[in-house]
């Protein structure tokens, strides 16, 4: 069964916003596994999105680390930590601030396993608030594309409560290091205060769960196209979908939730069925996660395609601040609902 | 910008070796010239064209590897520069693992997917080596981390040189260290060159441990040509962070008999300078106290250079007829399980 947004929200279950979902998913594994602990800027008052909060209350400072603002000191010290047997998790306020510790990222943290034949592996999670939210091209970056091309990391980018606590708890159960991108706008907290909407709240359940890495979703069934969506992305995607749904086109919405390892069996197979793909993506079009995307399944499963492949995604430009600037450059659900429509005519 | 100014050896006068134990000297010696014969029969067989790959040779800085190492315990780990064969062999990490990885062979102590700027066998606490410059020091800072939250006892030792002290990786590592008072020994081998650069056209100071007390952590420059010397500032720096006191930055004065790599003659460098530091080798100074010490005969330090001749051959025979890595390995440890 696909996990239906509207079904969820209308549940009479328990309804947590993104970021309690996260927090619940930290606390059970700190209490499963004393290894696990939490550093960052700023924890003691929740770091940016309140992902921190609470924490240092329950576990103390031993295992919920205030830190310099020394990104790349506190990412390799992590890496260190973690090839001794403990499982950090990062915290950034802003996912923005990780390119200042990138040497770390992908010139150790990625690739010390390999070089060194195996001898040691890296269970690390960086908690990484993504895209953009009006603050400006520096704090807008879509930072999961960057690390798409860079081997030895996994990429989890969950939409829904539900998906970001069981994604989350695999990721810190991973031996690997895991980028976990969540969207600015789905955490459910704005300037330190909860601040909840409708794309940030949804049922999660009381007892516990997992969900592997590396696993898509359908979050719509649909027969006439494929569009593959995730983040905030995905949401515009749905409300797309279900008003198309009134006007006769039948939308299959694909969630990868992560972008390595990728689900690309689920897409091919949705493709088989709807014989059309759009891909939708907040990141730049250049380079974009959905440009190898549209590779694969060009490469893999053409023959079942009834029209071009098409992307709705960022163009390639910084990030502007003025909100007319910035909605006119980031995917909407007007761009989107357009390009379904052309390609429902092809 | 600032000129360059001749930094010259200064000797000093060397402590009598008659409280030291008789196998540890003995060792020292050993372990030294493992790492300068090693290095000399890799040079050799580059030259030849046989070996693949680059190399950074360690020759001259000798005495700082092998005295910071036997100063550590076996649970000890350390972190190793790009020019690490030197401090590898110092921890314990067979020649034949270190040979048979700069071949690229299957044998070798990273699987062949290391090669000489990566060696390092985590069974004897060598962490695979880090080549980017200041990228080791907050990972060395972070094993340092989990042996103090694990009350392990353990140290790290994080090596590097002083081109290191000028990369914002290093100074965030130090800052960390000292707010967290790991267990964590900054051990800098000062060869006075980045490359080519001269230390001195590059900071406004005279020595890299005068950069400790600004992170609130002790510093010491001493001379690094002397074993003896570098072995009890480890020691004590050692006991210090294991008994919770933090930290410590210890810069050992040392220079490269060569250039920066394999290909580099290290011609930039002022021949009053180089001369001055050729003649302080630290091999046949040590070799000569040695001598001097009633414990140790002629006979039994050439039997020493024997073994050790012995011991080189032999990795090259072993790494000569070990087999390469199988093509589908290049697929594996990308993710662990």
């Amino acid at each position: 069964m696909p996990t239906d947004r509207k079904q969820s929200v209308q549940s009479t279950s328990r309804q947590l916003t993104v970021v309690q979902a996260l927090r619940e998913a930290v606390r059970e594994e700190m209490r499963r596994d004393e290894q696990v602990f939490v550093l960052g800027e700023d924890i003691r008052i929740g770091g940016s999105f309140l992902f921190t909060l609470g924490l240092l209350d329950e576990f103390g400072s031993e295992r919920v680390l205030n830190t310099p603002i020394s990104e790349a000191g506190f990412v390799g010290l992590a890496i260190g930590a973690a090839i001794q047997g403990m499982r950090p998790i990062i915290d950034f306020q802003y996912g923005d601030f990780i390119f200042t510790a990138f040497d770390q990222i992908m010139q150790q943290c990625a690739k010390l396993q390999y070089m060194s034949g195996g001898q040691v592996s890296i269970p690390l999670v960086f908690q990484l608030p993504t895209g953009a939210s009006g603050r400006g091209a520096q704090h807008a970056n879509s930072v999961e594309t960057v690390f798409c091309g860079i081997p030895g990391l996994k990429i989890a980018t969950p939409a829904t409560p539900y998906d970001a606590k069981g994604l989350f708890k695999s990721a810190v159960r991973d031996n690997n290091p895991v980028m976990f991108c969540v969207h600015k706008h789905l955490y459910g907290s704005k300037g330190r205060q909860l601040a909840e909407s409708s794309i940030s709240r949804g049922h999660v359940p009381d007892e516990e769960y997992l969900i592997p890495l590396g696993r898509g979703d359908i979050k719509k069934r649909g027969q006439d196209i494929t569009l593959v969506a995730n983040g905030l992305m995905l949401h515009r995607s749905l409300n797309v979908a279900e008003a198309l749904e009134n006007e006769g086109v039948s939308v299959e919405v694909v969630d990868p939730r992560c972008l390595a390892p990728f689900d690309t069996d689920l897409v091919i197979n949705s493709v088989v069925k709807t014989s059309r793909l759009l891909i939708v993506e907040e990141g730049s079009e250049r380079g974009g996660w959905g440009a190898q995307l549209a590779a694969d399944i060009a490469g893999q499963a053409i023959g079942f395609l009834d029209a071009p492949i098409r992307r709705v995604a960022t163009p390639n430009v910084p990030i502007p601040f003025s909100p007319v600037l910035e909605s006119a450059v980031i995917p909407d659900e007007a761009r989107i609902r357009s390009v379904i429509l052309e390609l429902m005519d092809h | 910008m600032r000129a360059l100014t001749i930094r010259l050896p200064q000797v000093p006068d060397f402590a009598p070796l008659d409280a030291y134990d008789h196998d540890l000297l003995r060792e020292i010696y050993r372990r030294m010239v493992l790492i300068r014969q090693f290095e000399l029969k890799v040079n050799e067989l580059f030259l030849q064209g046989v070996m693949p790959g680059t190399i950074h040779l360690s020759l001259g800085q000798e005495a700082s590897a092998v005295g910071a190492c036997l100063a550590l315990e076996a649970g000890d780990v350390i972190t190793l520069t790009h020019r690490g064969h030197g401090q590898a062999l110092a921890k314990g990490v067979s020649a034949d693992s270190l040979m048979a990885e700069l071949f690229g062979k299957v044998t070798g102590c990273c699987r062949g997917k290391g090669g000489s700027l990566h060696v390092g066998d985590m069974s004897v606490g060598a962490l695979p080596a880090i080549a980017i410059v200041g990228a080791s020091s907050p990972i060395a800072a972070g094993m340092a981390f989990a042996f103090k939250r694990g009350e392990t006892g353990q140290v790290a030792l994080n090596f590097f040189g002083e081109g290191t002290a000028n990369k914002g990786d290093w100074h965030e590592a130090l800052n960390l260290a000292a707010i967290w008072k790991l267990p964590v020994i900054f051990l800098c081998e000062n060869n006075l060159y980045g490359v080519s650069t001269h230390v001195t056209e590059v900071m406004a100071i005279d020595y890299v441990a005068e950069r400790a007390s600004a992170y609130g952590m002790p510093g010491s420059t001493i001379y690094g040509n002397d074993p003896i010397a570098v072995h009890e500032a480890v020691k004590s720096a050692a006991d210090q962070a294991r008994a919770g006191g933090g930290p410590a930055l210890i810069e050992c004065l040392t220079y490269r008999r060569g250039g920066h790599k394999r290909d580099d003659p290290g011609a930039y460098r002022p021949q009053e300078e180089v001369q001055a530091w050729l003649r302080t080798d630290p091999i046949p100074a040590y070799r000569e106290r040695l001598l001097a010490d009633s414990r140790f005969s002629l006979s039994a330090i050439e039997a020493i250079d024997a073994a050790v001749a012995s011991t080189i051959d032999a990795s090259v025979e072993f790494a000569l007829a070990s087999a390469a890595p199988t093509t589908e390995s290049a697929w594996e440890h990308v993710y662990a399980d």
